[in-house]
Parts: C-alpha cells; structure tokens; sequence
C-alpha cells in the first residue's frame, strides 16, 4: 500500500487512494486471514499436545481402547472437502453479481456442512468410549469437539449471510466481503479437519 | 532532495466533530471507537489494576518481613502471589504498552485517522474490565492459588476449584482480547501507513508493536489451547495433565511455556518502541542505529518463540532438549545488545534534556541492562539448575519487567501525557516520583538476588531465619515503592484537571503525532497529515522547513 | 581522538575489567560449595559474573557519564549532531556479544555434561517411566552429543575442580519421594525409610526421584543441585559430596500452602559415621516391625481403612516425618515404588 512516486512527477492521484473520504480500502479480508492464522495456532497448539501424548505412550492408543471406524469419518471428509469447492463457486459467483447463484451455492454448502455435523453426532453416539475413559479418548473427543464447534459457527455464518443474499442489492457491486468472509472461514475449517482426520484416524 | 508535495489536495476538506469539552469525560466510558480514547481507556484501566497488583504485593512483602508465616492463612498467601502476577501481566503490562500505547500512537505516527478496525478495537478493550473483575472478585471466594503458572497435578488437585477455574476463564477472556487487538494492529501497520511512508519510514514504535503483536498472534492461541485441556482436567474428569489417568504434567509446561515466554516479548518489546522514540526527542539526535533496531525487533520476535524450555531447565526434560533451548536462549541476547548500545550512542553527544520522560528512560536501560545480565546467566543451564524457582528469578523477572516495562511505561506517559490530554505535568513531582521509584525499586529487588543465591526459594511465606534481616531491606524498599505511586497519581489527576495548558509540540519531536493538536481532533488531522521529516532528523536543519517531505520509496 | 583522552579511556577500561575480575573471584554470593558439582559450578558463575560485571560498570558508567558531559546546555535550545549511525561500532557490539555467549554456551556445555557424569546427552533424563515408545524413538542417540573423554578432561582441567575426592566408583542409590509436605528417603536392599538423607562423604550418590501428588522439587543449594519431582515421571540426580556437614533439602517447586515449610535436611558423614547411621537405622526398622509395623509396611488391613489399626501405625518417628493419616494412604497407594 505504499506510494511509489518519482523524483520529480507530483502524483495526486496516488496520495488520494488512501485518503480520499469515502473510499477506504476493505482491509477486512487480510484482518480475517490474519485473524484466522492465529485460530490455526490453537489447533496447532491442541494437535502438538496429542502428538507429544502419542510420542511418549509406551502403547497408543492406550490398551482397551477399541479400533476407531474409519469409514464414516472418511465419507465425512470427502463431504467436508467438496463443500469447500462449492462455496468457493459461491465465491465466484458473487464476484459476477449473480445473486441467485450464490443462494443456491450457499445452500448447498449449509446442508452438506449440516451432514458433517450430523455424521459426527452419529459417530459420537455409537463410540464405545467416553470423554474420560483414557488420554486418547479425551483428546479425541476435545479434538474433534472443538473443530465440531467451528464447523458450527462457520454454518451459523453461512446462515446469516443466506437470509442476509434476499435483501434487496445485498453483496452487489463489489460489497461481497460477507461471503468472502463465510467462503475463507469456511476453508480453514476444512483444512484443519483434514489435518485432524489424518492424525487422528490414519497416523 | 527534490521538493515533492506529497499532500493530497482533499476535494472535500474534513471538518471535525466540534464536541464541547465539558461532557467528554463520559466518552471514556462509552463504546468509543475513537483509538485515542480507546487508548486512554487502556492506559487508564490498566493503571488501576497496577495499583490493585501493587496492593498485593505490599501484604506479600509484609508477611515476609518476618520468617514465619504469621500475617496471611498459607491458601491465602498463595493466592496473593498468583493473583499479583496473574493481573500484573494480563491486566497491567500486556494491554498497556499493546492496546494502550499502541493505540493511541500508531494511527498518529503512521498518518493514519483511525486503527484498521474500530469497533473490533472497542470490543477488545471491553473485555478488559470484566475480565479483571471476575479474577478480582474470585478473593471473595477462595482465588486460585497455584501461581500464575498454575502448574497441574497442583492446579487440578486444588482446594480452590471455583477458583481456579475462575482464573482459567479470565486468562482466555484476556487472552482473546489481546489476540483480536494484534490483528487490528498487524493490519494497521501493514495497510494504512500514508502515501510515501515506507517500512523503513515509520517510527521504530510501530515495528515494535508489530513484532509484539506477531507474537501475540502466534503464542496467545496456544495458551489457550493449554487453558482449554488444563479446564476439562480441572471440571470434566479428563487426564491430560494428571499422571493417575495417564496425563503428562510436562505437556502443560510446554504449552504454557510456549506463550508465556514470547509473552515476556510482547511486554518489552513496545517499551522498546517507547524508549526509542523517547530518547531522540530528548537527546535532540536521531536514533542510532535505525535499521539494526528494527530488524532486531523482529529477530527477537522470531528468537523468542523458541525458547520457551529454558523455563523447564529442572523439569521432566532430556539433556538434549536443555542444550538446545540454552543456544537458543544465549542468542537472544545478541539482538537486545544491539538495541541497549543502540540507545546509549543515540544519548552519547547529544543535548540531554534531564527531565522526567528522559529519567525514566536513562533509568529503563539502567535497570533493564541489570535484568538483561542476570538473564544472560540464566540462560546456562547449569547456572539455572541452582537458581530456578528461587528469589534470583523474581530479582531478574522483576528488573526486566518493573525496571524495564514499567519504568518505560512511565517514561511514554510523561512523554506523552501533553498529547493526550492537552495539559503540563508538573516535573518537580516527576523527579519526586523518579527517584522515589528508582531508589525504592532498586532497595527491593536487588536483594533478591543474594537471597536466591544462598538459598532462599520463591513462592513461600515461611523462610530460613538467616534471610530475615534481607527480607526486612526488601519490603522497605516495596513500602518505598508503594508510596512513589502517590506523588504520580496526584501529579497526573491534578494536571489532567487543571495542569498548565499544552502546545502542539511542547518536545519539538519530528514524529506526525506531534503536528496535531493537544489532543488530537477526532479524525487525528484537518485535512491530510504531512511529513516534513523523517522521525528522527534532529540536527539536519529540517525543522523549520516549510516544504514536506520527499518520500524515499 | 587525543593522547590524554585515550589513556584516561585505557585507564578507565582496565579499573573496570580489574574490579570485575576481582569481584568475579571474590563476590562472596554463594554458599559454601560442598560437592564435586559445586565447585564446577561456582568456577562458571565467577566467570559470568565478571563478564556481567564489566558490563554492568561499562553501561552505568557510559550512562552517568553522558547525563553530566551531554547535559543540555541552559538556554541551549539547538540540536546535537546528526549521527545515525557507525558501521565499524556497530560490528563490535554486535560480534563481542556473540562470541561472549557462544563461550557461555560450550562452557556451560562442558559444565552440564560432566555434571551429568560423562552420561550421554541424550533423552536420559525426565521421561516417563516407560522407555520405550510408539513412534520407536530409541533413549538413547549417542552420536554427536556423546560427552567423549574430550570433553570432560578440558573442563576438568579448565574450571579447575578441586578436592575431586571418589572413593567408591558404584554410585550409591537412594530413592527420594517427594509429597505434600514431606521427603522420604528409602534406601535400596534395606527396609529403611527416613525423613533424613544421609549419605557418606566422597562417594557418588543416585537419588532416583520420585512424588505421590504434586510436582515438588529437590535443590540442595550447597551442592547447586535441583531437579523437579514429577508424579508418573521418574527422575533423578547424582552428585558426590565433598564437604562433611549438614545442609538443607528445600522444596524449590510451589507444591500446596506449607510449600515453605517443607525442608528436609542432608548429612554428609563420613564413611564411618554413615555406616554407624545405617546399622542404626536396621535396626530400628527391625525393632519396630517386632512392635507392630512401621507406619508404610504394607499391610492388608490398611485396605480396610481402619483407623485404630492405622493410628498405630503411626510410630513417634513416621509421625516426626510429617507422615499423617492421608499421607499415609497415599503411600501405601506407591509402595510398588522401590
């Protein structure tokens, strides 16, 4: 964001692209990702913990703990990956002011990311382990909890900005930082399942 | 130099909210999102719980003035110690010199109307005050008393439950706010430095504040992670701490640790900032060494995320694992070197102006160097075996952190009190209160350094009798300490109300904040913010220039 | 710069480095050093003493030294000089620090690995009881950071070590554990079980350590010795005293309320006098088991949790330890540990 101005060219118009009044610049998409860099460390943080966990165990999983299924989480992951190219082409869409597109874009991304959560509650019901019944139980559960929980407010979000997309004019004319924000957050979401998915089901 | 006009022509010239005076006060009480008013809500906020942090201190060095433990109930003697470190970091010296000073200064300096973020700025600050509230409160019911480092099984296995579980919400509470500041200003000094102002055009205070604010962005999130398994261990039955369900109390220890020791940057590096912008001003020279101090900032940042172990240099850690936090540990004193001889060639030669903001800074690097050397020791780790968990430690943390940060934080509020509120502080009672404090800090903690290394532990009540007639020296000078703060809190209320009024630039400082008014007007500047100069051209003639600055990128 | 100028800074500079090696050897800050370990470290802190020391008297002295000479002038309202900056002062302050603790580092290298004993530096110390793990990751990579006899001959030789007194080469287990808000010293192949470590002067000494509850800490100061005491983790520590007396065992880790108040005491005796103790101690221990059990013999009925049978457990000597009723069930909860 820094003026380049030669040694003897007055450039007027370079000195008024941050300062003319009404036009500021959308910083708000690299305050997200900036923002969401930081989130990523707390998973960073929680996987290491599990990691180091598994790395001083003598036997890991620790004995009794029964084999984790592997099928639904993978159909889960596959969901999770796809809806991720889906909003991106919500992303696309908005970018053309197609309105419409985006609805159905979004809609389609809330009910696969509705299904993931389902498959987990699922999943969560027919374990045959607890939050305490042993170290890989609770990081399990404290893992996949949390990333649950941002999968829902990234679904909480999708939601406000579908109901949002039916005002009139709404993210037309490149005021879209709402769905770009909805689609970025929406990513990291997916990349920090695929992370966990591989530790925790494949490793 | 070819003569630019950088200015902007604004098409439409900006005229400012005329709010009457009278009235104004209760703005600083409201969900302003004016950073300059966010930034004094900070400063002001936080002061208070530095007075509340220093109330606690004062009984702790009362119960110590005699070897038994006869003042406070033993729980209740932890608990002081836990809550007066737990408020001193999260509640005084982060948010001050982060979203206090911070604040404030960075729109001004970078030429900008406002932080990147408002109203993200405003909910960052609000977390404050009912954080500190709730972990304040928990004295009513037993706080946590497990040190501010709350190791588990202790912490797990504590009486004070609620308590604990208090201080565990608090720290996330705070920890969340310190992060969302840090995203405003990463953003900020990234984007919105006006047209012409290069990185290597800004004032060394924004390269500290973004380097801190890295740091809180990288670690923060990890002490919450740490927070997080710490609470379930504590509330829902887990284990990941606890060794009889198959938990690791080390783990804890790395993820605390892994915050906790970048977060020690995160409290100097903005009085970094301070100090070199203080010094210039008042030494009438530029800044020795601009470039090595900026890059120095950011090789702290990156040095200080490695080195967290040092703190576990007798905990459950290989051999191996110690040799290589110490290298790293050593390094780190390669860079804050480069940066204190940086400072003493920026006094060398000049024209020192022997008033408090430079008192406070001379004694900053005065005391600083002392912790820094104690450090350096520390970070062998075969010195550090004999003085972990010992009063050698609470000397050196509290040379870094009250001869450093604090010291600092008083030289950037004498420095910049004029802007800020438009009004003189009165400077015989600046050096009252210097010298009170520099005499009483300096009669309290150097002490403790023979305390630690004849013996004598941290963290307890009850002592060896041989220490008795040390600990006696050392809870007058806490009691010296206690009344410095009078002298200020008087001069500073006194003169916000009725204090000789401010020009501009009572200083003559070269950075933009000091081409405003004192205060500022809402939106910083009429019109758009001109350079004239670098921040730091003193003694280049540039001063009375009329024409502004050429840009250099 | 002028002759006069230069040797008044010569004279000041060599004042500053002879008052700082004469403090780094003098400074009186330590306690009396009484294991091998000790004398190693005090030869380290002395040197870093003297470094800290010419450094602290080289800034205050610059810095005083400005606030009078660099004064602002009354009236004087100008500038200084423009300097911004000076490459060739720049390299030295940059480079003397870095080859000042890249000195620090392989001293304190040296020091720690003969503290060690020669052992490798590798995951030695401070894992869990179990070694062997799930990643295959072995204990032991005694490559490039085997301490080799190099090694510890150089920092023999060079810090100096005195009275490097060894009569046995076996090192003399003990196990140490520490609790809220006592330590239990058991030595191995005996039933003895003491509040009080005794241990035999010039012979190497292992205490394998261990703690029921909390994290604890075990620092002797006189031997500039500590390492944390870890539930579920064992760790240990080795020294060999030089120096007959009798020093403290302080808890350097906040482990409750009475934190301060647990202290335990060490006896350094000599071959003799240790071997009279340890007769002693067998035979009390045998002596009491004639009485009806020494308060941490496991016993069935303990299990039952009755407590006439338990308060007799408690001899005058476990109750001198600290041990009380909880304590006590938390011991027996451990005494797989040997």
């Amino acid at each position: 964001m820094q003026g380049v101005i030669t040694d003897s060219t007055p450039n007027i118009a370079l000195a008024e692209a941050s300062h003319a009044h009404h036009e500021h610049p959308d910083h708000r998409v690299f305050g997200l990702i900036v923002f969401l860099c930081s989130e990523g460390m707390l998973f960073l943080g929680l996987f290491a913990a599990y990691l180091t966990f598994r790395a001083v165990s003598t036997e890991w999983p620790p004995a009794g703990t029964p084999e984790l299924e592997v099928m639904l989480p993978a159909i889960n992951t596959i969901i999770l990956l796809s809806s991720s190219f889906v909003i991106h082409q919500a992303d696309h869409a908005i970018k053309k002011d197609d309105i419409k597109a985006v609805r159905w874009w979004f809609l389609l991304t809330f009910i696969m990311g509705a299904t993931f959560l389902a498959g987990q509650v699922y999943e969560y019901q027919h374990l045959s382990f607890g939050l305490t019944s042993n170290l890989f139980a609770s990081t399990f559960y404290v893992l996949t909890g949390f990333h649950g929980f941002h999968v829902f407010v990234g679904l909480t979000l999708i939601t406000i900005m579908l109901i949002k997309s039916f005002q009139k004019g709404a993210f037309l004319g490149g005021k879209h930082y709402g769905i770009e924000a909805a689609s970025i957050y929406w990513h990291f979401v997916d990349i920090i399942w695929v992370v966990l998915f591989l530790m925790l089901y494949i490793l | 130099m070819t003569q630019v006009i950088v200015q902007a022509p604004s098409s439409e010239s900006f005229e400012p909210n005329k709010s009457s005076d009278k009235g104004k006060w209760r703005e600083y009480f409201s969900f302003s999102t004016d950073h300059k008013v966010i930034g004094i809500q900070y400063l002001v906020t936080t002061f208070f719980f530095y007075l509340i942090g220093g109330a606690l201190a004062s009984v702790i060095r009362a119960e110590l003035a005699t070897p038994d433990s006869d003042l406070v109930p033993p729980e209740l003697y932890n608990g002081l110690f836990t809550i007066h470190g737990t408020v001193m970091i999260f509640l005084w010296i982060v948010p001050a010199v982060t979203g206090g000073f911070g604040n404030y200064l960075i729109p001004l300096m970078i030429g900008a109307r406002d932080m990147a973020f408002p109203k993200l700025n405003a909910a960052a600050f609000w977390l404050i005050p009912p954080a500190g509230v709730l972990l304040i409160s928990s004295f009513f019911y037993g706080p946590s008393s497990t040190g501010w480092t709350a190791y588990p099984p202790l912490s797990i296995l504590t009486d004070q439950r609620v308590g604990q579980a208090v201080w565990i919400a608090s720290i996330i509470i705070l920890g969340t706010s310190s992060i969302l500041a840090a995203v405003n200003f990463v953003v900020t000094i990234l984007s919105m430095r006006m047209p012409g102002m290069g990185m290597f055009d800004m004032p060394l205070f924004c390269w500290s504040v973004l380097s801190a604010s890295g740091l809180v962005l990288i670690a923060t999130p990890v002490l919450a992670g740490a927070m997080i398994l710490l609470g379930f261990d504590l509330l829902a039955g887990t284990a990941f701490f606890n060794p009889t369900g198959g938990g690791n109390p080390v783990v804890y220890q790395h993820l605390f640790w892994f915050y906790s020791h970048p977060a020690v940057y995160v409290m100097i590096l903005p009085v970094f900032g301070i100090i070199s912008e203080v010094l210039p001003v008042h030494s009438r020279k530029p800044i020795f060494g601009y470039k090595a101090i900026a890059y120095s900032s950011v090789i702290i940042c990156v040095l200080g995320l490695v080195v967290w172990a040092h703190h576990m240099f007798t905990s459950g850690t290989p051999n191996w694992l110690r040799m290589f936090f110490m290298i790293a540990t050593l390094l780190v004193a390669v860079p804050t070197g480069i940066k204190v001889f940086s400072w003493i060639a920026t006094l060398w030669g000049g024209k020192l102006r022997l008033e408090s903001p430079l008192l406070f800074a001379i004694g900053f690097i005065s005391m600083f160097v002392v912790g820094g050397l104690s450090g350096v020791m520390l970070g062998s780790v075969p010195i550090d075996i004999h003085l972990h968990d010992t009063y050698f430690i609470v000397a050196h943390f509290h040379y870094v952190l009250f001869g450093g940060s604090v010291f600092g934080i008083y030289a950037g509020i004498y420095h910049w009190f004029p802007k800020m509120t438009g009004k003189m502080l009165n400077e015989f009672w600046g050096k009252v209160h210097f010298f009170l404090t520099f005499v009483g800090f300096n009669l309290c903690f150097l002490p403790m350094h023979l305390l630690g290394l004849q013996g004598m532990p941290r963290r307890v009540a009850q002592y060896d009798p041989q220490f008795a007639s040390i600990n006696v020296i050392c809870t007058i000078g806490a009691f010296l300490l206690a009344i410095s703060t009078f002298p200020f809190l008087f001069n500073a209320i006194f003169s916000w109300i009725r204090g000789e009024k401010a020009t501009d630039n009572p200083w003559n400082g070269l950075t933009l904040e000091w081409t405003t008014s004192s205060p500022p007007i809402v939106e910083n500047w009429h019109g758009d913010p001109v350079r004239r100069t670098g921040p730091y051209d003193y003694g280049m003639g540039l001063q009375d220039t009329e024409q502004p600055l050429a840009p250099t990128h | 710069m002028n002759k006069s100028k230069t040797i008044v800074i010569v004279v000041v500079l060599g004042l500053i480095v002879s008052a700082s090696l004469w403090y780094g050897q003098h400074n009186g800050l330590l306690p009396i050093a009484a294991a091998n370990e000790a004398d190693l470290y005090d030869s380290l802190f002395n040197s870093l003493l003297t470094i800290a020391v010419a450094i602290f008297l080289l800034v205050q002295g610059i810095l005083i030294y400005s606030m009078i000479k660099f004064r602002r002038p009354k009236g004087d309202n100008t500038d200084g000089e423009p300097i911004h900056d000076n490459f060739l002062l720049e390299i030295i302050w940059t480079a003397v620090p870095t080859v000042l603790v890249i000195w620090v580092g392989i001293y304190s290298f040296d020091v720690y690995s003969v503290m060690q004993n020669g052992r490798p530096m590798s995951m030695g110390m401070g894992m869990p009881a179990m070694t062997h793990n799930h990643l295959g990751m072995e204990a032991a990579h005694a490559d490039s950071l085997v301490s080799d006899s190099n090694i510890i001959e150089s920092a023999n030789t060079a810090s100096n070590v005195k009275a490097n007194v060894k009569t046995e080469t076996d090192p003399l287990n003990i196990d140490v554990l520490g609790m809220q808000f006592a330590w239990i010293f058991s030595y191995p192949n005996t039933e003895i079980q003491t509040s009080e470590l005794h241990v035999p002067l010039g012979r190497e000494v292992k205490l394998n350590l261990s703690a029921a509850d909390v994290i604890h800490a075990f620092w002797v100061p006189q031997f500039r010795l500590k390492q944390d005491t870890i539930p579920g983790m064992a760790t240990s520590l080795q020294f060999t005293p030089n120096k007959l007396g009798t020093y403290p065992i302080v808890c350097a880790e906040l482990c409750g309320p009475y934190h301060g108040g647990m202290r335990a005491e060490i006896f350094v005796e000599t071959p003799e006098q240790y071997q009279a103790w340890l007769t002693q101690e067998q035979e009390d221990v045998a002596n009491s088991r004639n009485d009806g059990a020494i308060a941490s013999a496991p016993s069935p009925e303990l299990s039952d949790g009755h407590t006439e049978f338990l308060h007799m457990q408690l001899t005058t000597q476990s109750q001198k330890m600290g041990v009380d009723l909880k304590s006590l069930e938390s011991l027996h909860h451990l005494t797989s540990h040997t």
